[in-house]
């Protein structure tokens, strides 16, 4: 399972260099909903990010991304191809500013066991941090933290709340 | 009367705390009732010139109705009421149906409490049990729930397990202002103490073998470490801190070693910790998730999840690591295995075309019996003598705590005074 979503991630990273910042089409209808749902994250994000990047920009790329979630479907792990571009964006960014660190969170739907749902969350986690790598970010700018189902992004237990919960949020 | 006014202001202050700490308490409400329950009439225990601060006799027939074996009689049926066995007229109590029969009172005793009971069996004519036990009181209801015991093992044959405790986790708040909690309790969710408070979640609390400490994993560094609590002190120590998940923490019986899944090296596998010098074994090695550890009584095995065949299974392995095997067949989803204490049965949450239920397998048989149903149950705990399973579900949308007599007769929901309650863990025997 885990060489399968490697080599999806790894062919989803290879092909970016004919799709990149291109790829509108292909969403399912959660992803959808959840591209409404991300600028109250990114907002919080940038908060923090300003903060975080202090001192370090001054003459390299002062634009960080604004989006900072990856959705994911059910029991998938797998980076879809509508958060290609803006990985590569995260990508850029982080190369230019190689002193600058991201801590990768981890999330699942409340589905299922709590510590089980934990090595689910790694695993996207993880699948956001082989991508941005093969992208050449270096690993050490990259840490993972999987919180599981423990901060759940949405409440209620309809499929769009779960849709919300199933994330990777890239924190600066 | 500025005096005054203050002295109101404290004894509402008093009250106010109080009346915080009973609604802090879980109370037990049956949602299912076992047919074949024995009917047992327990009559409120006579207070002789005292009147204790907590209702003995109601406490003893929650107990024993908790436990899905007995249907308590309501009180209206209670034809009379004897306080010892002298005025037992054995013919009145057959005619309401009550097989069993307990009679109490309570006497001040020195600083404290007498407290006599007897359980008479209805049909035989005779006093099956009679004591007098001591109690301050602060412990009167450590006291009705030993007698509980008493009685529950009297009939059943089956150790009591009311003495005993949970832990379990409370979350207050939406994301990102989450206040989370571990409390521990006695088993029927009264006398609630927080031991752990966090803004970071908590989860995977773990009773000792000898029920003197917690293990449980806490993000409040703001990465995942076990730590282990001793309750009577509150005194803690930090066991890992390892890069990645560090999870699942899972006593041996002797009470020496931890298996937990520690994902330092890549995905998370199964490690046993030596908790004094903290050395450190690996026992899975798979290119997946392997968590969710618990040793078999003996000490022999361990059961843990692990989705190496592309879903989420139950494996059984030495506790040296060698000769793992899978468990279980039925169905896609199968987590959160634990051993029943007498390794007849293991429990689980298995996924269903109904959602995710609780469920048990007989290990001889690999027959799969499902304990629980509505959609989000999860995470049993079963108590040490075997009888029941503790587990999180949902009432509303609000996270709280179910019940089920472990033969799937008698199931209890446990409804959350406020925010959500999750990740029971109950104590082994206490007494």
């Amino acid at each position: 399972m885990q060489f399968s979503s490697y080599a999806k991630t790894l062919a989803a990273a290879l092909s970016l260099a004919v799709v990149a910042g291109c790829s509108s089409g292909g969403g399912t209808q959660d992803g959808d909903q959840q591209n409404g749902g991300m600028n109250s994250g990114s907002s919080t994000q940038g908060m923090s990010s300003s903060s975080g990047a202090t001192g370090q920009n001054s003459g390299q790329q002062a634009q960080m991304p604004s989006e900072n979630r990856v959705y994911f479907d059910f029991d998938s792990d797998s980076i879809r191809p509508q958060y290609e571009s803006m990985l590569n964006q995260h990508a850029q960014y982080l190369q230019r500013n190689s002193s600058t660190n991201i801590v990768l969170e981890g999330h699942t739907d409340p589905r299922g066991t709590r510590e089980y749902n934990l090595g689910l969350g790694e695993r996207r986690a993880n699948a956001v941090r082989q991508y941005l790598t093969i992208q050449g970010v270096p690993a050490s700018q990259i840490e993972v933290v999987s919180y599981g189902e423990e901060r759940r992004a949405a409440s209620g237990n309809s499929d769009q709340a779960y849709s919300q919960d199933r994330r990777v949020v890239i924190d600066y | 009367m500025k005096k005054l006014m203050a002295l109101a202001g404290f004894m509402m202050l008093m009250m106010a705390s109080l009346m915080a700490q009973a609604a802090g308490d879980l109370t037990i409400e049956i949602t299912r009732g076992n047919d074949n329950a024995i009917p047992i009439a327990v009559v409120p225990f006579r207070g002789d010139g005292v009147s204790p601060s907590e209702d003995i006799g109601k406490i003893i027939a929650d107990d024993l109705e908790h436990s899905g074996q007995f249907a308590p009689l309501a009180s209206q049926d209670l034809i009379s009421r004897p306080a010892s066995g002298d005025n037992i007229n054995y013919g009145d109590w057959r005619r309401v149906r009550a097989n069993y029969l307990v009679v109490g009172r309570v006497e001040a005793s020195g600083n404290g409490y007498k407290i006599s009971y007897e359980l008479h069996d209805v049909a035989g004519q005779r006093r099956e049990l009679g004591e007098v036990v001591t109690s301050s009181d602060d412990q009167l209801r450590s006291r009705a729930h030993y007698i509980a015991d008493q009685i529950f093992e009297e009939i059943t044959g089956i150790r009591g397990a009311f003495q005993t405790r949970i832990a379990y986790v409370t979350a207050n708040g939406v994301d990102p202002n989450i206040s989370y909690a571990l409390y521990v309790a006695d088993q029927d969710g009264h006398r609630p103490q927080q031991i752990l408070s966090s803004d970071q979640p908590i989860l995977s609390p773990a009773w000792s073998p000898d029920g003197q400490k917690l293990a449980y994993v806490s993000f409040e560094s703001g990465r995942p470490a076990i730590y282990v609590q001793q309750l009577s002190s509150g005194r803690r120590v930090q066991l890992t801190s390892f890069k990645g998940i560090n999870g699942a923490p899972a006593w041996s019986p002797d009470g020496r070693k931890l298996a937990m899944s520690l994902s330092k090296d890549g995905n998370p596998e199964i490690y046993v910790m030596d908790v004094a010098s903290r050395s450190l074994k690996q026992l899975t090695n798979s290119s997946s998730i392997n968590t969710e550890p618990d040793w078999s009584a003996d000490g022999r095995s361990i059961l843990f999840t692990s989705d190496r065949s592309g879903q989420p299974q139950l494996y059984q392995m030495d506790a040296s690591g060698s000769n793992a095997k899978r468990m279980t067949f039925t169905g896609n989803y199968n987590a959160g295995g634990l051993y029943g204490p007498d390794n007849k049965f293991i429990f689980m949450t298995t996924r269903t075309d109904r959602g995710f239920q609780v469920a048990k397998q007989d290990l001889s048989s690999g027959r799969v019996t499902i304990l629980t149903n509505t959609y989000q149950d999860e995470a049993p705990a079963v108590a040490p003598n075997g009888t029941m399973v503790i587990y999180a579900t949902q009432q509303g949308a609000r996270g709280v705590l179910g019940a089920v007599s472990a033969d799937g007769r008698a199931s209890f929901v446990i409804p959350s005074p406020n925010g959500e309650v999750r990740e029971p863990s109950w104590s082994p025997f206490l007494n």
